[in-house]
């Protein structure tokens, strides 16, 4: 062999070599400029503004009419569906409980892997083993898990690659969420509301799944807000963070929702304002410091998790350019803060509301609590809740799943504090026409709508965040649980319990298209391309089904 | 909860010798006493997902004795002691007497005034409810009468013995959502009336008045009406309290094919 030879076959290995070091399939700078390519679905919340708006425009309002289902993928376990699939040149990313991750070929719905996670026995969570979708940086997805660990794992062929403990699980600690990825970060929640936990939003380095920092979302002595809490109820009010955050890279500040203070319903057991429960929390992505927040429902009676994903929007207020979020509360309140100081600008009401005669100048809700055994409006399960809302900068209308003329009679206790035990200081009831008739519960009960519109009823509402009047509402018999998915040619898709899938006018409200999937919709729609087509996927009870236009 | 289990065990011992005085509650294995103390633990650790009627789970009605898979008292003792992970239900640490209480709440059917409403005569509440009653002229009992109304034939064990007699008495303030008179007229003017049987956003499925089972997009409707008002009559003047009581005794009899 000559030299020539050693040296053209040194170069053949170094050139098969290169051939195989693929590089990472999604870089932080592909997040951060998701809107730059609709074609794919990046984050749970369809980009860091969480806006769920699609820049695609192949399925309008005149061809709408003509979807049809192209595949399907059934679930292969019971119980309520809430992921929301990623969608990563070509290839769907989609969680099924309890801890299930597949890869989906997203033009045919056939499967690449299917990675199963058992999450630990001692695993607790109040309201079903859900679990709402994933994050995904270079070629590593990452989950959280009911008994709360945070795994990353190989994207192309869905093996583990670390498996970290985000928070001790006999302490009924939990993750549902979809994780949120800020550059060589994974930032992730934990559930337990129900359970007296202290809350918090920590971050991971991708890599190696070592903590780099933690935000507690029930301050400890000596910090700010503290003395919010009396005696020792910081140490297990609850205050989880269930539902994905939002991230400003402007101004470098993730937005995360927090949830209910413990015990939930009696409030006598834990005076003060339990901060940061029912508030919106701005923090600096590198360090987790807090830059500050905003409480929506201060010493909460009745369970008002502020758990909605925070919607950034730039736009106008009051004649000036401004950075904004939006925000559509459990507590029946549409807000409108200012996200770069967390400053309250408005605050109305979007359904029955009587908990509270109105908010102050500075947002604070001026209380009226209810008589004993009189109904609260809204009920325990709010005006709306975690389902992702949208906004179309098109529009410029916020949309979001609201309960309206649901109320609930709240009654409260005393509750003793057990670790990992239930922390709910006393029940509610759904006020119902007739003692005992059926009522409205997490989740559809059935397809015999028994309870009828008479315990609350859906609707689909579109805010004009500059008014906060609704610009137009769609009402439903059922209530709902469907997020929001909007679109450059003005669509808006969303479904609810009772298995319609709907396709809206966004700016009229005209219902234009609809099929009955025959189970509950308890997740957003996505849309996404493959090989230049547009596709838009939802799931119904126990089928994600991924409609096309027909050819 | 120490304060709690307290107040339970108490309830509990306190109904011990109440239940072998209980001969009114027939269709009871259990005091009121043993149900209330049920309904506390109930309402603070299983209601939320269970709901308030026990039917918030898919494919489980507490209030009717339907599981996933338990059949007796044990079954059931060991799913709230194990939970059920897959389907997100975790396990309950409860004492004895607390798991005692919750069996009694849910035997019971959820009804706490279960003993407290008069129960009378299975036998003659038969005869009224085919005879003076004339509740046979529109309920079906066990594949006999017509359909107009609900069929009974297992009352019994999905009403409370409290909404039984509410029902008997003041028909339109005990009648379910569900179960309200509908008119409808179709496009075609045909006026059609029924019972409502299940009802969405576009539409409405009935069964009318000649016992057709018929379902209506409403946008297809020229007017379409959901009565509040019960067709039954009260019959508060035409019984006696003591045939109420025995009216209510037979229709808790009523418990389905067995």
């Amino acid at each position: 062999m000559s030299v020539k030879t050693v040296v053209r076959c040194g170069l053949l290995v170094a050139a098969l070599a290169a051939s195989f070091q693929v590089h990472a399939q999604v870089p932080y700078d592909r997040i951060l400029r998701a809107a730059s390519e609709p074609q794919h679905w990046l984050t749970y919340g369809g980009g860091y503004d969480s806006q769920r708006y699609s820049g695609l425009t192949q399925i309008t309002p005149a061809n709408v009419s003509t979807l049809e289902s192209k595949w399907v993928v059934q679930n292969q376990v019971f119980g309520a569906w809430q992921s929301n699939p990623l969608v990563v040149d070509g290839v769907m990313y989609l969680t099924e409980r309890p801890n299930d991750v597949m890869a989906v070929d997203a033009k045919t719905g056939a499967m690449y892997w299917l990675y199963r996670y058992t999450p630990s026995e001692n695993a607790k969570v109040c309201c079903g083993a859900n679990n709402r979708g994933l994050a995904m940086l270079g070629d590593t997805l990452f989950m959280g898990t009911l008994d709360a660990r945070l795994i990353a794992i190989d994207a192309k062929n869905g093996r583990p690659i670390w498996n970290i403990e985000v928070a001790d699980v006999k302490r009924a600690y939990s993750i549902t969420m979809a994780p949120l990825v800020i550059k060589d970060k994974v930032v992730v929640g934990v559930g337990g509301g129900e359970f007296g936990i202290r809350g918090f939003v920590a971050a991971y380095d991708a890599k190696t799944g070592k903590e780099a920092w933690r935000f507690y979302t029930i301050p400890g002595p000596g910090e700010p807000g503290h003395s919010t809490w009396k005696d020792n109820d910081w140490e297990h009010g609850g205050a989880p963070v269930w539902v994905t955050g939002s991230y400003d890279p402007v101004l470098n500040l993730t937005d995360w929702g927090v949830g209910n203070p413990g015990p939930d319903w009696n409030p006598d057991q834990r005076p003060g304002d339990n901060l940061y429960s029912d508030s919106v929390v701005a923090l600096d992505a590198d360090t987790g410091k807090l830059k500050w927040h905003f409480q929506f429902t201060p010493n909460d009676a009745y369970d008002y998790d502020a758990v909605q994903v925070p919607v950034l929007v730039d736009m106008n207020w009051r004649g000036a350019p401004a950075k904004l979020m939006l925000w559509a509360n459990r507590n029946g309140y549409f807000y409108v803060l200012d996200r770069v100081t967390g400053k309250f600008l408005s605050g109305t009401p979007f359904v029955k509301v009587n908990w509270s005669s109105g908010l102050d100048e500075r947002g604070r809700p001026m209380q009226t609590p209810q008589p004993t055994g009189s109904p609260t409006y809204p009920g325990n399960q709010g005006g709306t809740n975690w389902y992702p809302p949208a906004f179309s900068p098109r529009t410029g209308l916020f949309y979001f799943s609201a309960w309206d003329r649901y109320g609930t009679i709240y009654r409260k206790e005393e509750s003793d504090y057990t670790p990992g035990g239930l922390f709910l200081g006393g029940g509610f009831t759904v006020a119902a026409p007739v003692p005992g008739a059926p009522t409205i519960g997490i989740g559809r009960k059935g397809p015999i709508n028994n309870w009828t519109d008479e315990v609350g009823h859906g609707s689909v509402m579109a805010m004009d965040p500059q008014t906060g009047a609704m610009k137009w509402r769609l009402d439903q018999f059922d209530v709902s649980d469907g997020g929001m998915l909007t679109t450059a040619s003005d669509l808006l898709f969303t479904g609810g319990r009772e298995g319609h899938f709907h396709a809206i006018d966004a700016r009229t409200g005209t219902l234009l298209w609809r099929a009955n999937l025959g189970g509950q919709i308890v997740m957003a729609p996505i849309t996404f391309l493959v090989d230049g087509k547009q596709y838009v996927s939802v799931i119904a009870g126990s089928t994600l089904v991924t409609f096309g236009l027909r050819e | 909860m120490q304060l709690l289990t307290r107040i339970v065990c108490a309830l509990v011992l306190t109904a011990l010798p109440g239940r072998a005085l209980a001969q009114g509650a027939e269709d009871h294995q259990y005091t009121s006493q043993d149900i209330t103390a049920g309904l506390r633990i109930y309402s603070s650790q299983c209601a939320l997902c269970h709901g308030p009627n026990g039917d918030g789970v898919n494919g489980v009605d507490l209030r009717r004795s339907k599981f996933r898979r338990s059949v007796s008292d044990d079954d059931l003792a060991q799913v709230i002691a194990a939970g059920v992970p897959a389907a997100g239900m975790p396990g309950f640490a409860l004492r004895p007497a607390e798991v005692t209480g919750l069996l009694a709440f849910i035997r019971a059917g959820f009804d706490p005034n279960g003993t407290a409403v008069n129960v009378g005569n299975v036998a003659r509440g038969q005869g009224l409810f085919e005879g003076k009653g004339a509740c046979a002229t529109c309920h079906r009992v066990n594949g006999h009468g017509p359909r107009l109304a609900p069929d009974l034939s297992d009352i019994g064990s999905i009403r409370m013995p409290s909404a039984l007699q509410r029902s008997l008495l003041d028909p339109t303030a005990a009648m379910l959502p569900i179960n309200r008179p509908v008119r409808l007229v179709t496009k075609e003017g045909r006026t059609i009336r029924g019972r409502r049987l299940n009802e969405d956003t576009y539409t409405v499925q009935i069964i009318d008045d000649s016992e057709r089972l018929a379902s209506f997009v409403k946008a297809d409707l020229r007017e379409f009406e959901i009565g509040k008002t019960s067709p039954m009559p009260s019959v508060a003047k035409t019984l006696t309290p003591d045939q109420v009581a025995d009216m209510v005794a037979y229709l808790l009899s009523l418990k389905g094919p067995q």
